[in-house]
């Protein structure tokens, strides 16, 4: 056993290479490409700034995925409360220092390009909570202690997010938590005493919302009550899908994207300029291409021998999933608006970031999964 | 070998908890792609629809309206390029700086500028603003010239109404100009096809042919962004001119009249007695309907309100006066069919009668002496008729005048102004004036003044039914394009052979030819009232009877005093009447001539009957000519 151990810790670079999983590297790459094409398109069928940075930020992140794939998972172990604590610091660094825009405070200028701490804390709270539960004994797991140290870690980034203010991906991080706590065994009961008490608290929840996050809900409950208002944006989003019909308007052809009817086309509704040119088949094509992502990474989370891996990748994979279910569901009009982006498709470098440091590592446990971690 | 177990259990519980999740996964996804297909399948063509209403705007234009021509054609309202200067608001960078580069090119007026503020904040940003409807070819050179500095402002060449014979058809055709917010509302087809500048008609034929003349919108359509700005034009609709009206007017006959009564008030109406069509309807003084279409100014305005001579009122149709003695034609048919009289009944006629104490006089103080039906309409004798219709009654006289159209609406469908008129009987009296009929009342009814009012058309219908030999014939002032219909066109047939009868409105034709007859004597006889004016070509001859309509009552003083008629202020002077039609062996027009305070009929309004019935004639074969086109292309 030690000496398979061995062996597995000391694979040569060639044998790193061997063992990538190449089906999700093609997932990945067909994911950049269909970004980038439709990146091409928000810009007007030229190469604008929008293609030109994005393709940049791929031509920058991708490497560096597969730069994180060839560690050893041991060292992400290692390096997991660091990378969670340095996003904390981050976090309470852009709660002083942070660049303001649109009303809120959530970026850093790191003078090549503008960091979101909140999109890299959606990682390294599943890097950090996997290594709680690798390393914690089953029969702790529901322990006062326990549950108090990991509700302490989900919720502090939380609250820095939220204090941001920043709703959607406070949310997104705390659902990225509360997955490695289900799958890392709390009780299912304490689940639905949380979630009793979390509709009970509810209303005042809401209560304690911003009139602009109030809003959002309003319209999301009845987006024809303001039109030309706050409901604008999900109207415009469901006329340019349902718009787009069985097989899409064509490439460049989306009137709703190039007359500016769309709201935020780059970022958050990337996939309703997607969905109006490319329709229903190119877009349960993207939906296919994720989940085979989701499936290959969920693979890779039951082939690992150590459970930090195992946690990894499930969490991650859920992350994913998480992910596009709020962002589709915003602008198919099932959910309040909440800015969301949508992974790998969305443009924005943070988000970008974030996932290609997820896929690397998910590639890294692939490479490692025969690895046990102590 | 425990933390081993322990971690193969963790293991476990790790990868059960996924399955659950995983299958939760599969769940949404497939709930995410039935939303997706609810959305882009099932309300594909919803959406399709907002889409194409998000990106395309359509710009109405101002519909073109359908041309009116005269019975040969010539072109009555028709349709001018004008060149005008519209802002579009949203595409207006500095708005005020706008209007100040305006005002200074254009010599824009204060109130002009206010308006234009006014107009841009009721508009909608995207609706053009018409800052001038109609500039000179040089205003429109300057501003092209000017252009670069004037974001936002589009030199647009248009049209516009246009009526090339002026103020010759206002009475007549109307005019149109922009409509307010009522008449928008009021007709469904205005209200759909407006758009900021169209004119609609507000007078006359304008109005009341207003649906047929409209025309449809061009409808150009434009894609346009999110913020409204235009990115590509679309297809391009075309419209529809409004239909071409033609009508039965003849221009040269209109000239001729509007000459005539040049710098007098009064009227003058044609018509056909055959077939009703109206050849000539003019109302004098008349005025410019082109000043109406681009907003008349304020002095133009004040000049037509205060003229004396009152050119707003269409005197032909809504013009009311005492018959006078044009009446008599009817007074005798009446006597005649009622066998009060016969041709050979006489009255002594001493210059006035009295009744019950009240004198009557008779225009000739000296009096005519004996005198039969045939010399008392010659010379239109008063005692006569006094005598008559006190015989008859005025009961009895309404019902052949009203039989002959008088005291109803000639053209009432077409001319909203028009007036019915009133002829008076017992029950009319007593119903309105509360009071008991005298005696005295018929007389001075058997003469046409008194409680009578006739509008000059009722008067000419009036003449052209004892024309055509006593038949009921339905005046019109528009051709119909479609055929009239069979029995129409029938009917029109059996009036000109009179084989068998129409509507007949006697009992015994030969009454009706007694009329004619005395008509004849009056105007182509010796000591006939118009006999100076008559014509003995039997081509044009003609037969008629003059009226002379008083205006206040004369009292014993200016009887004896025996003004001239310069003497007298203008508007105490008699009204002059004449009514008349020809060729008198084969008849075929009537008219009604009017001339207010022109003195005596025979004077003022004869004489112009000889003008107009030499040109009606000598046109006749060209008219007849016209009457089986069918298309005149203009």
């Amino acid at each position: 056993m030690f000496q398979r151990d061995r062996l597995n810790s000391e694979l040569s670079f060639f044998q790193k290479i061997q063992e990538l999983d190449y089906t999700l590297l093609i997932c990945i790459i067909l994911l950049s490409i269909a970004s980038l094409i439709v990146m091409y398109s928000t810009d007007g069928g030229e190469i604008l700034y929008h293609t030109k940075s994005h393709f940049s930020k791929l031509v920058v992140f991708f490497p560096l995925m597969i730069l994180i794939a060839f560690f050893n998972i041991r060292f992400w172990h290692t390096f997991a409360y660091i990378f969670y604590s340095l996003i904390i610091f981050l976090l309470i660094y852009v709660s002083f220092f942070g660049l303001k825009a649109s009303g809120s405070q959530r970026w850093m200028d790191l003078y090549l390009f503008v960091l979101q701490p909140s999109e890299l804390m959606k990682i390294a709270i599943i890097l950090c909570l996997a290594k709680y539960y690798h390393r914690i004994k089953i029969e702790n797991v529901n322990t006062l202690t326990s549950i108090m140290i990991v509700l302490t870690i989900i919720l502090l980034p939380i609250i820095l997010v939220i204090s941001q203010p920043d709703l959607g991906t406070s949310v997104l991080i705390a659902l990225s938590g509360l997955i490695i706590l289900w799958l890392g065994g709390v009780k299912v009961k304490y689940f639905i005493y949380s979630l009793i008490t979390f509709l009970i608290s509810l209303p005042f929840i809401i209560s304690f919302l911003k009139p602009y996050q109030k809003l959002r809900i309003l319209t999301f409950l009845d987006p024809d009550r303001d039109p030309l208002g706050a409901g604008y944006q999900i109207i415009q989003s469901k006329i340019a899908i349902g718009s787009g019909g069985l097989d899409g308007k064509g490439f460049l052809k989306g009137t709703q994207s190039y007359l500016d009817f769309l709201p935020e086309k780059h970022t958050d509704f990337i996939f309703t300029l997607f969905s109006e040119e490319f329709g229903f088949i190119g877009s349960v094509g993207l939906l296919i291409l994720y989940t085979i992502i989701i499936f290959r990474i969920i693979r890779i989370g039951a082939l690992s021998r150590s459970n930090f891996s195992k946690l990894f990748c499930f969490g991650f994979a859920f992350s994913i999933f998480i992910y596009i279910v709020v962002n589709l569901s915003m602008v198919l009009g099932l959910l309040p608006i909440v800015g969301s982006p949508l992974p790998i498709m969305s443009y924005g470098g943070s988000s970008m970031l974030a996932t290609m440091i997820g896929f690397g590592i998910v590639l890294c446990a692939k490479i490692n999964h025969k690895q046990t971690i102590a | 070998m425990i933390k081993e177990n322990s971690g193969i259990r963790k293991s476990d519980v790790i990868n059960r908890r996924m399955f659950i999740i995983g299958a939760a996964k599969i769940v949404i996804f497939v709930g995410i792609v039935a939303r997706l297909f609810s959305l882009q399948i099932n309300e594909n063509k919803k959406y399709l629809t907002l889409s194409d209403k998000n990106r395309i705007r359509e710009w109405k234009l101002p519909p073109t309206r359908g041309n009116i021509v005269d019975y040969f054609g010539n072109l009555i309202a028709g349709n001018l390029k004008v060149y005008q200067l519209h802002i579009i608001p949203e595409q207006v960078e500095n708005f005020n700086y706008l209007l100040l580069r305006l005002k200074t090119l254009l010599n824009l007026s204060d109130k002009k500028i206010q308006k234009i503020v006014k107009l841009k904040n009721k508009l909608k940003p995207w609706d053009s603003i018409i800052v001038s409807e109609n500039l000179s070819w040089s205003q429109f050179l300057k501003v092209n010239n000017y252009l670069y500095d004037l974001v936002g402002v589009k030199p647009v060449m248009t049209i516009s109404r246009n009526y090339p014979f002026n103020e010759m058809y206002t009475h007549v055709l109307g005019y149109v100009s922009e409509p307010n917010e009522e008449e928008i509302l009021e007709n469904e087809i205005v209200k759909e096809r407006f758009v900021p500048g169209m004119k609609i008609g507000k007078l006359g034929l304008e109005k009341t042919l207003e649906n047929q003349l409209i025309g449809i919108n061009a409808i150009q359509r434009y894609e346009v962004n999110a913020y409204g700005k235009r990115i590509n034009q679309l297809e391009h609709q075309k419209g529809l001119q409004g239909n071409k009206i033609r009508l039965t007017v003849d221009t040269e006959v209109q000239k001729l009249s509007a000459q005539l009564l040049l710098d007098k008030a009064g009227s003058i109406s044609v018509m056909d007695i055959f077939t009703g069509d109206i050849i000539a309807m003019y109302s004098s003084p008349s005025y410019d309907p082109n000043l109406f279409l681009f907003g008349i100014s304020h002095d133009e305005w004040q000049l037509i309100r205060n003229n004396p001579l009152k050119p707003l009122i269409n005197k032909t149709l809504s013009g009311l006066y005492s018959p006078g003695s044009t009446i008599k034609p009817i007074v005798a048919l009446s006597a005649l069919e009622n066998n009060i009289i016969n041709s050979t009944f006489k009255v002594k006629c001493t210059g006035k009668t009295e009744l019950y104490g009240q004198t009557f006089h008779c225009w000739k103080e000296k009096g005519h002496g004996y005198v039969s039906l045939k010399n008392a309409m010659k010379q239109s004798c008063d005692t006569y008729f006094y005598e008559v219709a006190r015989l008859l009654g005025v009961d009895r006289l309404k019902t052949t005048a009203k039989k002959f159209g008088l005291g109803e609406k000639v053209l009432g469908q077409y001319f909203d102004n028009e007036k019915k008129g009133l002829f008076p009987n017992t029950d009319w009296k007593k119903n309105n004036l509360g009071k008991g009929w005298v005696l005295g009342e018929t007389l001075i009814t058997g003469i046409g003044q008194g409680y009578t009012q006739t509008t000059p058309l009722q008067l000419c219908l009036m003449t052209a039914q004892i024309a055509n030999g006593g038949y009921k014939i339905k005046p019109k002032i528009i051709v119909n394009n479609n055929p009239l219909s069979l029995e129409d066109a029938k009917t029109s047939m059996e009036l000109q052979s009179l084989q068998t009868p129409h509507t007949k409105l006697f009992n015994d034709q030969k009454n009706i030819k007694i009329v004619q007859e005395a008509m004849f004597s009056s105007t182509n006889e010796q000591y006939g009232t118009s006999y100076k004016s008559r014509i003995d070509d039997p081509k044009y001859q003609f037969a008629g009877k003059t009226g002379t309509a008083q205006v206040k009552r004369i009292s014993m003083r200016e009887r004896e005093l025996d003004l001239k008629l310069e003497q007298i202020p203008y508007k105490d002077r008699d009204h002059a009447l004449y009514v008349a039609y020809g060729p008198y062996k084969n008849p075929r027009y009537a008219l009604s001539i009017i001339v207010e305070h022109g003195g005596s009929g025979s004077k003022a309004a004869a004489p112009m009957a000889k003008e107009l019935f030499k040109l009606i004639i000598d046109r006749h074969d060209l008219r007849d000519k016209q009457t089986n086109f069918e298309n005149i292309n203009i």
